[in-house]
């Protein structure tokens, strides 16, 4: 079996909210990443999907818990010795408009990380890695004095992933990388992320809300809900079987391109989603979960082995068609 | 005759920027029958949503109608004064947005501004208004009614605030809705049930146009679409028969990129190139610079929107009869 690259072991983070009260971001979520995979992180808007990478490149610190990168404890570690480790762990972000500096030209963009890292002798060899970088992304050489507004949505994200592979880091987490582009370009994007990992050994922690970008991407997936793991596996025993309610009525609710599949009546789920600050007892969808019974309100379900994947519901065997 | 609740005759909007006049929307002609849900897809910037603010009259400077003609029942509302225009506006055609955050008023609470637009268009009083707005409420499924009248927006989810707007677009009973990308800032939980209400609304009588550059909204709930490309109507059909036989390019190409995501495999498919610049766009076809299956006469000349089979229009040279000649 692989070696694992990273694995975050029990990790919470808590967030202060208004008249006390605490929010639930993460809780106690403990996964592996080995080298060379790409791990699909799923779950809707607020489930703590976003803070969860975050945590992982320890751009946020957790209130407990603790990530290990490398057989290193990462959390633990002083500031300054982790910023060595910085450099094998990137991040690129959903907004491409956001992340670039609107007053710094392409050239100093993707040659900041260079020289932060100084892995060039002179601005001379920095430029012509800059190049270098742009034309594993794509992006034209001439383009290289042009400022970010002068570019479209996904030639800036091409940028930004320049940017993210310039101090060659081992693990990229990549936070919604195509959310805010265009169906065309978005799988121009996914072709490049594909394609640079294979060529530059890379290891994606690769969060969307897109079902079907995660199934094309991902080796295996991590379904998040409120805060917590509800279903983790390989990418295609996920889709094809879900065990967990929740993915069931995620994956139910995705709209298919195929208006003859209109008729089909699909379970829709009830009611509003709990506040991540005030959680139910026990397992936290069973507010919304048509089989919950009295002991899903008491006990909250462990991740448990079911098969090849691990599904957090008490009942996950026998709600399965 | 099927009636017809909008009809949209040859739409030009006009620009004038710095670098000269551009046209976001360039001859747009399109029906939305009674009691249908049509849509609008393309990718951003094609021209969807300046349709659609068109339509309603919400064009901000410097942008202007130059051309055509907006009907809506029957009656032309093409240059209808501002004052009219008001009239119009919530009584008989509604519109919503992608955020429904930014189209609530942060201040005042839902239920005040829900009523707002009945006591504008009707003399009725406080109590009636109430009344009516908790029922509306509960008509587009918000639970609690009574407790959610009395929420700020911040209160509510974004499912709850789409709902929010929906009520307070229909509580005039307008006979049409036209809805911009309105699930595209939702979870896929949430975006199904919101469709949903937009069947259950269709289903009683409201035409809905909607917005989106999502082929699965498209296809779960329209039934006629228009496929939008740097400001012109490229394609329109059937949703079923646009699905299965998609006749230009681009569309393919959509709908291949789409399909590809899907069904997996090494490479996706893709659209080489970007949506051209609508100060340079091509002389002839504006997909030329795109397509791979381009020539000659693509480049030069523009193509009409032309039948390829009964029902189904597209604008390419190589479509239809013409591409069998």
């Amino acid at each position: 079996m692989s070696e694992y690259l990273l694995e975050t072991r029990e990790i919470t983070k808590e967030f202060p909210a208004a008249g006390k009260k605490t929010v639930h971001a993460v809780s106690g979520v403990s996964l592996q990443i080995r080298e060379g995979e790409t791990l699909g992180l799923v779950g809707e808007s607020g489930c703590g999907k976003s803070t969860l990478g975050r945590l992982m490149i320890r751009t946020l610190k957790p209130t407990s818990g603790e990530v290990w990168y490398r057989r290193q404890n990462i959390t633990a570690m002083k500031d300054k010795a982790f910023l060595l480790m910085r450099k094998e762990m990137q991040l690129i972000f959903q907004d491409p408009y956001a992340s670039l500096d609107p007053r710094m030209t392409v050239r100093d963009l993707v040659a900041e990380p260079i020289e932060t890292w100084k892995l060039c002798p002179n601005r001379e060899a920095v430029t012509e890695k800059v190049k270098e970088l742009l034309n594993a992304v794509g992006v034209p050489e001439e383009f290289l004095y042009r400022y970010p507004h002068q570019f479209s949505g996904g030639q800036r994200q091409r940028i930004g992933i320049a940017r993210a592979i310039a101090a060659e880091p081992a693990f990229i987490v990549c936070d919604e990388p195509v959310s805010a582009l265009d169906v065309s370009v978005q799988n121009q994007i996914l072709n490049l992320l594909k394609e640079l990992k294979i060529s530059r050994k890379l290891t994606y922690l690769f969060i969307s809300h897109d079902l079907s970008v995660v199934r094309y991407l991902a080796d295996r997936v991590c379904i998040m809900f409120l805060g917590k793991i509800c279903e983790l596996g390989p990418t295609e025993e996920v889709y094809r079987h879900p065990k967990h309610p929740y993915t069931r009525f995620l994956l139910d609710a995705v709209p298919e391109p195929d208006p003859s599949l209109r008729g089909k009546e699909i379970r829709l789920l009830k009611g509003e989603p709990p506040s991540p600050a005030d959680p139910p007892s026990g397992c936290s969808f069973r507010t919304r979960c048509p089989y919950a019974t009295e002991r899903c309100a008491t006990e909250e379900p462990a991740l448990r082995e079911i098969g090849n994947v691990q599904a957090a519901c008490h009942y996950a065997e026998g709600i399965q068609e | 005759m099927e009636q017809k609740t909008l009809e949209v005759r040859n739409l030009t909007v006009c620009f004038r920027t710095e670098k000269g006049i551009i046209r976001p929307v360039n001859g747009v002609s399109l029906d939305v029958p009674a009691g249908s849900i049509v849509g609008i897809v393309g990718e951003s910037g094609c021209g969807k949503s300046m349709t659609a603010r068109a339509v309603m009259g919400l064009l901000r400077y410097p942008g202007k109608v130059t051309e055509g003609s907006v009907l809506l029942n029957g009656r032309d509302i093409t240059n209808l004064t501002e004052k009219e225009r008001r009239k119009l506006r919530g009584a008989e055609v509604s519109m919503i947005f992608q955020e429904p955050m930014t189209s609530l008023n942060p201040v005042v609470r839902v239920g005040k501004q829900v009523e707002e637009a009945i006591r504008l268009h009707t003399d009725c009083t406080k109590e009636e208004a109430k009344a009516r707005t908790l029922e509306m409420f509960r008509e587009v499924e918000i639970p609690e009614a009574e407790t959610r009248y009395k929420c700020y927006p911040h209160q509510l989810s974004g499912g709850l605030r789409q709902r929010v707007l929906i009520a307070m677009a229909m509580i005039c009973k307008p006979s049409l809705l036209i809805a911009d990308e309105p699930t595209t800032a939702l979870d896929v939980t949430v975006e199904a049930q919101i469709l949903k209400l937009l069947e259950q609304l269709r289903d009683g009588g409201t035409s809905v146009l909607i917005i989106s550059h999502d082929l699965g909204v498209i296809a779960k709930v329209c039934d006629y679409v228009y496929v939008m490309y740097a400001g012109r109507i490229v394609e329109e059909a059937e949703t079923e028969v646009i699905f299965r036989r998609p006749a230009h390019p681009y569309t393919q190409g959509l709908f291949r990129s789409v399909a590809s995501l899907r069904e997996g495999g090494s490479t996706l498919e893709t659209i080489p190139g970007v949506v051209p610049n609508l100060h340079r766009l091509p002389a002839g076809c504006s997909f030329s610079l795109r397509c791979g299956e381009c020539d000659a006469r693509c480049e030069q000349e523009l193509p009409e929107l032309k039948e390829t089979e009964p029902g189904h229009k597209a604008r390419c040279f190589r479509t239809g009869k013409e591409a069998a000649e």
